[in-house]
């Protein structure tokens, strides 16, 4: 029996534990990641971080959150009452259906009953999520429209035509996973990763997928959303108390959402790495949930690496990468990849493969030289003229020490 | 007559569910879309019937269809629409002046005729029958079966709906487009001729305003190290309005009066 058969048998009470499993682990999840967020930029920065609240700080978000509940709860003057109050809910609610069709185990014995830890399995769960992320989208733009200041109008605009450019490039990048997969259900995927993971075969989708991944999801290097230094807070300035908390969860759970499908898609799901396969039928089946958990954590970790490390990009860098260079490499690759599917499903000569592989890879580089010397070419045209004389005094250039060296 | 609302009313028990709980919200925002104030609120009721359309689509086994009409009509087509509305900024209620003699009777007549079409039509097509062929066509499952249809019996409508497209697409970016004399200086060419520039002294960036005055404000020349303002640390539009205020009115006065 597959995925899909077993989750098509469960009972009522099977579905309603296991949504309730999912919508908690999604919470511990969000509330572990803010902290470890906070413990592992510190790190990096040579801090210490949050360490007072319970054992090592574990309960800080915790007492976070509580803290946001219990404050006040603003609506400014010329908001949009009832946008600005629905903005959040959507932004929240959306986060939470993409885990839906997310395949956390193989098979496993749920209180008796044969089943696995993937809510519903839809033929086309892949696009079900991209659907729920274009709906989430929403609630950023309502939240920054409805405020009725210029800040979280120009904070939303951004984000959303952000999220809509990279969506493209992200859509694009699945197109190879499904080809391989021949499917579009998440289940049939990481089914279909039994023997490779796609991160292997289909890498160049999984480096597009990554990035588009971290500009969908408005965090650093690509938050221009909320470019503290342009837009004070972006969408969510004028929000406070649980409204900001909603908007808060929704980003952390929206982290661990993509990051949850990059798994399933990409690194194999909940199968085990390499060369440990047998550790798959441990505690019952249940361990594969830690082999998904240990490659959410993965790419959770690398989100926050980059936060640390890389600098915001200018806003018009942004969208020139997302659609000059993510869009049109993810188009040919595309093409590459049908091509090499039909030409090894009507099992056609190695040699043949080869050329055509050595002749897309010589044509890339033969056009990308052209662009590069055309840019050069025009960038000399336009270059300014000779460096003149300075009109104030700038110390002597130092001799060449080549010859005191000799002597 | 009771046979036949009998007949129609059989559905499965969570279709029927669904059924009465969405659809008449469906309609009460579709109400509510034409009856908003707001053009804002009237697009955010259209999206929300998009979506329970979506739900409807896909309880009646058309999975693929639910999901892309959310991810184009309400994720792209949707989205632009809001994005004109908030940047144009349509929010008041339109004027009702009838620009074209007739239009609002030739649009109500026209409107009756068409809902009285549709009513004929669906009415004869689904009343009081079950669908046919339903199965059939999802045998070798939905995507796959629409899949098909779309690259063999509809390639050519197909092929030519993607012409009028990208057709349309390369107009508007026509109309949109002009040309550039020379490429756009970037941050990089900037940086550059601020360092091969007659002067060093603005190489560092502009001097903020108000540096060295008492007053810091953006409308405050800053003073420089000797006492004279520094034109070149306010913006030229406010020095152009005239909104400039002299720095040598915050300078320090020497106090002679408590020497004496």
């Amino acid at each position: 029996m597959n995925a899909a058969q077993l989750i098509a048998n469960d009972p009522g009470w099977v579905i309603l534990v296991k949504g309730l499993l999912v919508f908690v682990l999604c919470v511990v999840l969000t509330l572990m990641s803010v902290w470890g967020e906070r413990r592992l930029v510190s790190f990096m920065q040579m801090r210490v971080g949050p360490n007072r609240v319970g054992k090592f700080g574990l309960l800080q978000s915790l007492a976070d959150g509580v803290k946001l509940a219990l404050k006040e709860d603003l609506i400014p003057k010329a908001a949009d009452r009832i946008v600005f109050v629905i903005a959040p809910i959507i932004s929240a609610t959306t986060c939470f259906m993409a885990f839906a069709v997310i395949p956390m185990t193989g098979k496993v014995s749920l209180f008796g009953h044969q089943t696995v830890m993937q809510l519903t399995d839809l033929p086309v769960g892949v696009l079900y999520v991209l659907a729920i992320a274009s709906v989430g989208v929403y609630g950023i733009v309502l939240a920054g429209w409805s405020s009725g200041s210029t800040y979280p109008l120009l904070g939303g605009l951004r984000s959303s035509a952000q999220v809509i450019s990279y969506e493209v490039a992200m859509g694009l990048s699945l197109v190879a996973v499904f080809i391989y997969a021949g499917s579009m259900s998440t289940s049939d995927i990481v089914a279909a990763q039994n023997h490779w993971w796609f991160a292997v075969v289909l890498f160049p989708s999984f480096v597009i997928y990554a990035i588009s991944m971290v500009g969908e999801t408005n965090r650093a290097p690509f938050d221009l959303a909320e470019a503290e230094g342009e837009l004070v807070g972006g969408f969510h300035t004028e929000y406070s108390s649980l409204k900001f908390a909603l908007f808060f969860l929704a980003e952390y759970v929206n982290i661990v959402a993509v990051s949850s499908l990059a798994t399933t898609l990409f690194l194999g799901g909940y199968h085990a790495l390499p060369g440990l396969g047998f550790t798959e039928t441990w505690l019952g089946g249940w361990f594969t949930m830690v082999w998904y958990l240990l490659k959410v954590i993965f790419f959770f970790f690398i989100f926050v690496w980059l936060r640390g490390t890389l600098p915001r990009m200018r806003y018009d860098q942004f969208m020139q990468f997302g659609w000059k260079v993510l869009i049109p490499v993810s188009l040919l690759w595309i093409m590459v990849v049908s091509t090499l599917r039909i030409m090894s499903q009507r099992n056609t000569g190695r040699p043949i493969i080869m050329g055509f592989t050595v002749g897309v890879v010589l044509i890339v580089l033969a056009v990308t030289s052209l662009f590069d010397s055309a840019k050069r070419r025009r960038r000399e045209a336009d270059a300014l003229g000779e460096l003149p004389e300075p009109s104030f005094p700038v110390p002597a250039i130092p001799e060449p020490r080549v010859e005191q060296l000799n002597g | 007559m009771l046979n036949f609302a009998l007949e129609v009313g059989k559905t499965h028990t969570p279709e029927a569910v669904l059924f009465w709980f969405l659809a008449p919200l469906a309609v009460l925002s579709a109400l509510g879309m034409l009856m908003a104030k707001k053009a804002v609120h009237s697009a955010l009721l259209l999206a929300w019937i998009m979506i329970s359309l979506a739900i409807f689509y896909i309880a009646e086994d058309a999975l693929f269809l639910g999901i892309v009409q959310v991810v184009v009509y309400t994720g792209a087509v949707m989205m632009l629409f809001l994005f004109i509305l908030m940047l144009v900024g349509v929010d008041t209620a339109d004027s009702l002046v009838e620009n074209i003699k007739g239009q609002r009777a030739a649009s109500i007549a026209a409107a009756i005729g068409l809902a009285g079409l549709l009513t004929s039509l669906i009415g004869r097509a689904n009343m009081g029958r079950s669908a046919v062929g339903l199965t059939g066509a999802n045998a070798n499952g939905n995507v796959q079966g629409l899949a098909e249809q779309l690259f063999t019996k509809y390639v050519w409508a197909f092929e030519v709906i993607s012409a009028l497209l990208i057709t349309a697409a390369l107009g508007a970016m026509v109309l949109a487009h002009s040309q550039r004399i020379r490429s756009r200086t970037i941050q990089r060419d900037q940086s550059i001729a601020r360092f091969r520039g007659s002067s060093l002294a603005e190489a560092a960036g502009l001097p903020g305003s108000g540096v060295y005055a008492r007053h810091n404000a953006v409308d405050v020349p800053a003073l420089l190290p000797d006492g004279t303002p520094a034109p070149t640390s306010i913006s030229a539009v406010l020095e152009a309005r005239g909104d400039m205020i002299e720095s040598g009115t915050f300078a320090l006065q020497p106090k002679e009066e408590e020497e004496n």
